[in-house]
Order: C-alpha cells, then structure tokens, then sequence
C-alpha cells in the first residue's frame, strides 16, 4: 500500500481513542535493498572463511579474474572459484528456496508451526538417501547416486501423501498436516531400520550426517538444478500472491475471493514438493530455516505474500551463508552438520519472536 | 416501509430475479455429509434486502454459502439473473457474488487497508495489488463502515466489532451486485447495528442477510424468509411472516407484536416464562 491517498478520510478516530499506535514498518523495497545490499557482502566475506582464510581483497581478485578478465594467483583461484564460491552460491540457493518453501507450506496448510519437512518429502528422501548408503542402491551414478536416491524417495513420498490426502477427500490443511506428520513417521522408521540392520559401521555416522544437512559437496555442476527449481517455483508463487493472500485467509473467503480453493491448492502441492525434493537431495535436511524465516519476514513487511515472498527468500540466503560458514570454521578441521547450527541459532530466535507480543505467527488473534 | 425492489431491474426482464435458489439441498461436512437443506425456493429480485432468520444449526450459513457459490449445492440449483451459478469461473462469480461468512476473522499481521484490499482479488491478476485505483475502492469500502481513518493501523489494534466492519467493508470493496452477509451485525454496538444495516440497504444491491435479532430484520428487511426444519418454513414481508404463531413454532417463543407510538413499526416483544424447548 504505497499509492497516495486519493480519498480523504472522512471520519476522525473516535474521541478518546488517543492516537492510534501505528506499528511502524519499513517499506518492502528499502528491506529487500537493504537484505541484496547484505547478501552480496556476506557472500564475499564468506569466500574468506575455510580451511586457509582469505582476505576479500584475494576473493575480489579472482572474482574479477574470472569475470572481468583481471589477474589472479592460480592456487587461490582454485579455492575459490572451484571449491568455495560453488558452495556460497548453493547456500544462498537452498536457503531461499528453504524460506520459499516454508511461506508456501506455512499459507498451504495455515499452520504457523509448518516447515518445508512437513508434507513427508524430506523422510521420503531420507528414505532414498539411506537406501542409498547402506545398500549401494544407484552405485552407477557415481557421485550423484546420493541425491538421485534422495529425490526419487522425496518424489514416491509425495505422490503417497498426495494420493492419501486426495482419497479422503482434498488438500484440507489439517489432512495434509496429519497425513505428512503420519507419514514421516513411518519414513523416518523405515530409515532407522535400514541403518539398523546394515553391516556398515559407518552406515549411521553417513545417515546422520546426510540428515542433519550439508553443503559440503557443492560443485558447478550441481546448481542448475536446485538453482532452476527455486527460480521457478519462486516466480510462480509471486505471479499467484493475491491469490496466496486470499487461500490464507481461509478456504470459504478464498472461494469467495473468487480463487480456485482447490486447484490452487493442488498447483502449490506440487510445486512446494518438487522444491523441497530438489532441496533435500542437494543438501539433505536443514531444520529450522524453512520455519523461522517467513515469520521473520512478516514480522519486517507484513503478511502479504508480494512482500513475504521476496523477503524470507533473501533473508534465508543470507541466513545460510552464514550458518554454513559456521558449520565449517566452528569444529575444524572437520564440519558440523547444517541443522546443528541452525537448531542452536534458530530456537533463540524463535523463542525471540515468541516473545513478541506484536506478532502473532500469522493466526488470527 | 417499502417492500420490493428499490429501484429498477438492470436485467431485460424485471421478472427474472436477481438470485433464485430452486429445489436446492445443502449438505454440511464433506462427501459423506449430512443433509440439512431440502428442496429450497427462494427468489431475490434486484435491489432487494431478504434477511434468513431461523434457530442456531437450522442451516442458515450453509444455505448462504451454496447461495454465494463458495460450496457446490448438493441438488437443485443457484441462478443468477436467470443463468445457472455453477457454470461460471470462481472469479466470474466473485465480480457478481460478495460473501462476508459468520466466523471470519480478519488475519492478523495485515493492516486494514490490506484486509480490505482482499476484496479487490476478483479485479485484478493473481499477481497484482494495490494501485491507486483499488486505493480508492479500499477507502471507500472503509468509509462506509466508518473505518477509513484506521486503513494504515493494524487489525491486531481493533476491537471485536472493528474487525468485523473492516470484514463487511472487504465484501463491499468487492462492488459485487449480489451481497451475501452471514449476521454481518454480530459483535455490533446498537448504534452500528443500525448504521449497519441502513448503509446496507442504501447501496442499491441485492442483499441475502442472515440475521438473528428479528426486529432488526423486521426493521430493514424487505422479505424475510424463515428457515426451519430443513426447509422455507415462512417467506414473505416481515410483517406477515414473523407472527407470534410462526415464531413460537420455529422458535419455541412467545412473541408480542407491539406497535411504535412515534413511528408506527411493528416490534416484537419476547416473553422468556417459558422454557424454549432445547431442540437446537
Ligand atoms: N462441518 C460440519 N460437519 C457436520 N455438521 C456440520 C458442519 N457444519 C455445520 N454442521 C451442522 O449443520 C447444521 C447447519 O449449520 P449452519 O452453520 O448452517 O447453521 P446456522 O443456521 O448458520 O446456525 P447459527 O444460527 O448458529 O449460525 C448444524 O446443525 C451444524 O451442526
Ligand atoms: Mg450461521
């Protein structure tokens, strides 16, 4: 709402009402300035952080070596621009798509306490990514056969929630909520009792790891498609955020809002699912994100999705490059699992917005 | 007090109504559900106000939903100006259908203005919002419920009966022809119960009001159409419908109508000696 006023307000506040307290709140595109302005710099900066520390000035140098035909020593280039630079752009794709995702599910199925991990896909994954470890499963893919499990398990997993859902009668948010959290269960135990009864000691260390989320095996040639997917779902939720308006205010306003209640509801299934797979099967499961990152967008900008959308996207890149530069300078040499650091940054947070008696988490009050 | 149309039917042909509900029944709770609406006849001409009064659970809401097309009848059919409901796109129905339901509660961490701005979704691409156009239809809406200086606060910021003014001015923001209102006056001081309502009836659209304090009804209504029983029990001026005989029927109530010494109105005084039998 940023037009000028055209109507001037015909009746004064009530008397007595004093001035009404007005809960300031920044314009969306000073917020997405200002989060661009950030993401940019933390990128940078967080080239620097790894097993040898590089000043910016060095990841300036190859960046302009590489983009702008500039000069650069050849050991720092590889660093950077083969190992490190792949891995901060992945973080900033999974940590928006994760926002992204989080908005959606959050909307889809009107509950606050809704994560990406919801609908089953990442136990389906988790499922795949097990089958994988313990069992060889798509040892032909080489490298990729982790992520190929994970997504064709994300995939089966959604399709079975999906048609479950759809047997008893539609997407209705509280079917959807019971049928992921019962699913994921059932995936989850599965999971376990491959790892249990594999003759692989490293069997669980593996699992758990992929589990928890990692960035660790970032390289050029695995970003297209997280990168592609995000890009795309992002554009369609925004080509339908007065839609998403509206399907968040219930389903009957919806519908007399004039949206299609059941097709869309139907559309963003499918697209949150494709998306959260894609996610998973890059970086397994990275907790919290997902969750806190949209309310912290709506806390700065406001529950519509136009201004939601944009905002829990950056700040949730901006959120993981510097969780993933945590979990590799925190324990060195080795890495700490993704959802170690998120968990322990984000239930402060979240606890933060919990005490907040101006945010509701989006529920009506 | 007039009744019938207030002014002149846009349609070709006046005796076509404005809304028509035929043979309708109404199930609640999803495909296995249960009916609570059978064979429904009901016909609303153009600029006219019908209030649907009956007891809790006799269907009220659920008939206002399938009239507004929000949930699909279970047989029978909704016309409007004489072409079937169902036929159309959601959008389509919303630019001639606005409906405000019983239980809305605006979200909170919206401004009133973006509450309102809803309204405007059947207007514009899913994509778009909040030009200076719909700026305008926002604070119009917004100063017909007397809240246009509360656009830029929160809801979070409004009292009970605030809320459910900026809800009512989302559906006229919507500037559909067809206003569909479940207790639109609920939470209302006595003051905007009536503003309320006389605003409503002045906009020249053709109103489906669902309403439980019967002199209300009585008082701006042009027909009333009682529910009882699964069914139109009574439907007809509100002075030939809401009789002492049809409310002790339908409600269990003894009513005594009581003219207005000044203005000459019928109202409706309430005897409570008795029990009313706990059917609902
Ligand atoms: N989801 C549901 N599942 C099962 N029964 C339902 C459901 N929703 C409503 N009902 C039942 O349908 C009947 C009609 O409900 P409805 O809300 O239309 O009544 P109403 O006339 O609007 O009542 P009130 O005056 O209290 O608003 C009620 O008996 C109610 O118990
Ligand atoms: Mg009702």
């Amino acid at each position: 709402m940023s037009a000028p006023v055209a109507v001037r307000p015909t009746s004064p506040p009530p008397a007595g009402a004093g001035a009404p307290v007005r809960r300031r709140r920044p314009r969306t595109p000073i917020v997405v300035g200002a989060l661009l302005g950030a993401l940019l710099l933390s990128a940078v900066l967080s080239i620097g952080f790894g097993a040898e520390p590089l000043p910016p000035r060095v990841v300036l140098e190859v960046l302009d070596h590489r983009l702008l035909g500039g000069t650069a020593d050849p050991t720092w280039d590889a660093i950077v621009w083969d190992i490190r630079l792949p891995r901060t752009l992945l973080a900033i794709v999974v940590g928006a798509g994760l926002a992204i995702a989080g908005t959606g599910i959050q909307t889809l199925v009107r509950n606050p306490l809704a994560d990406p991990y919801l609908l089953g896909v990442s136990s389906g994954a988790s499922v795949g990514a097990t089958a994988v470890i313990t069992t060889g499963l798509f040892a032909g893919a080489g490298l990729w056969a982790l992520s190929l499990g994970a997504l064709a398990g994300a995939l089966a997993a959604a399709l079975l929630v999906f048609g479950i859902a759809m047997a008893q009668g539609g997407l209705t948010p509280l079917r959807l909520v019971l049928t992921g959290t019962v699913l994921s269960s059932a995936f989850s135990a599965f999971a376990s009792f491959l790892v249990f009864r594999s003759s692989d000691p490293q069997a669980a260390q593996s699992v758990l790891f992929w589990l928890l989320g990692s960035l660790s095996g970032a390289a050029w040639d695995q970003l297209l498609l997280p990168t592609a997917t995000v890009a795309i779902v992002g554009g369609l939720l925004m080509a339908g955020c007065g839609w998403l308006d509206a399907l968040a205010a219930g389903p009957d306003t919806a519908a007399a809002l004039g949206v299609p209640v059941r097709v869309l509801r139907n559309v963003l299934f499918v697209l949150l699912a494709a998306l959260v797979g894609v996610l998973v099967a890059v970086a397994g499961g990275i907790g919290f994100v997902g969750l806190i990152l949209p309310h912290v967008a709506r806390l700065l900008v406001g529950a519509r999705h136009r201004a939601v959308l944009p905002v829990a996207a950056l700040a949730g890149a901006l959120f993981l490059v510097w969780v993933d530069v945590a979990a590799r300078v925190a324990v060195r040499p080795t890495e700490v699992p993704l959802s170690v650091v998120t968990g322990l940054i984000g239930a402060p947070i979240f606890l933060l917005l919990l005490g907040r008696r101006t945010y509701r988490f989006g529920g009506s009050s | 007090m007039t009744h019938g149309a207030r002014f002149p039917a846009p349609a070709d042909d006046p005796r076509i109504p404005h809304l028509q509900a035929r043979g309708l029944a109404c199930d609640v709770g999803g495909r296995r559900g249960r009916r609570v609406l059978a064979d429904v006849d009901l016909a609303v001409r153009h600029g006219e106000m019908l209030g649907v009064v009956g007891p809790n659970g006799t269907g009220k809401s659920t008939l206002l939903r399938v009239l507004a097309g929000v949930r699909p009848a279970a047989g029978g059919e909704v016309r409007v100006d004489g072409t079937p409901l169902a036929g159309r796109s959601p959008r389509d129905r919303a630019r001639e259908i606005a409906m405000v339901g019983q239980e809305e509660q605006p979200q909170s961490d919206l401004l009133v203005g973006e509450v309102v701005a809803l309204g405007r979704t059947p207007h514009r691409p899913p994509w778009a919002g909040g030009d200076d156009a719909e700026r305008d239809a926002v604070l119009r809406a917004l100063a017909a419920v007397e809240l246009d200086h509360a656009v830029d606060r929160s809801v979070e910021q409004l009292s009970g009966g605030e809320r459910r003014r900026v809800l009512l001015a989302r559906g006229l923001a919507q500037e559909a022809p067809l206003l569909v209102l479940d207790e639109p006056t609920n939470h209302l001081d006595v003051r905007h119960q009536l503003a309320l309502m006389r605003m409503i009836r002045r906009l020249e659209r053709t109103v489906v009001v669902a309403i439980h304090d019967l002199n209300l009804a009585m008082a701006v209504c042009d027909r009333v159409a009682i529910l009882h029983d699964g069914t139109v029990h009574a439907d007809g001026p509100p002075e030939d419908v809401l009789t002492p005989a049809a409310i002790r029927e339908v409600f269990g109530v003894e009513a005594v109508p009581v003219r207005h010494p000044d203005t000459g109105h019928v109202h409706l005084l309430f005897t409570t000696h008795e029990p009313a039998d706990d059917r609902c």
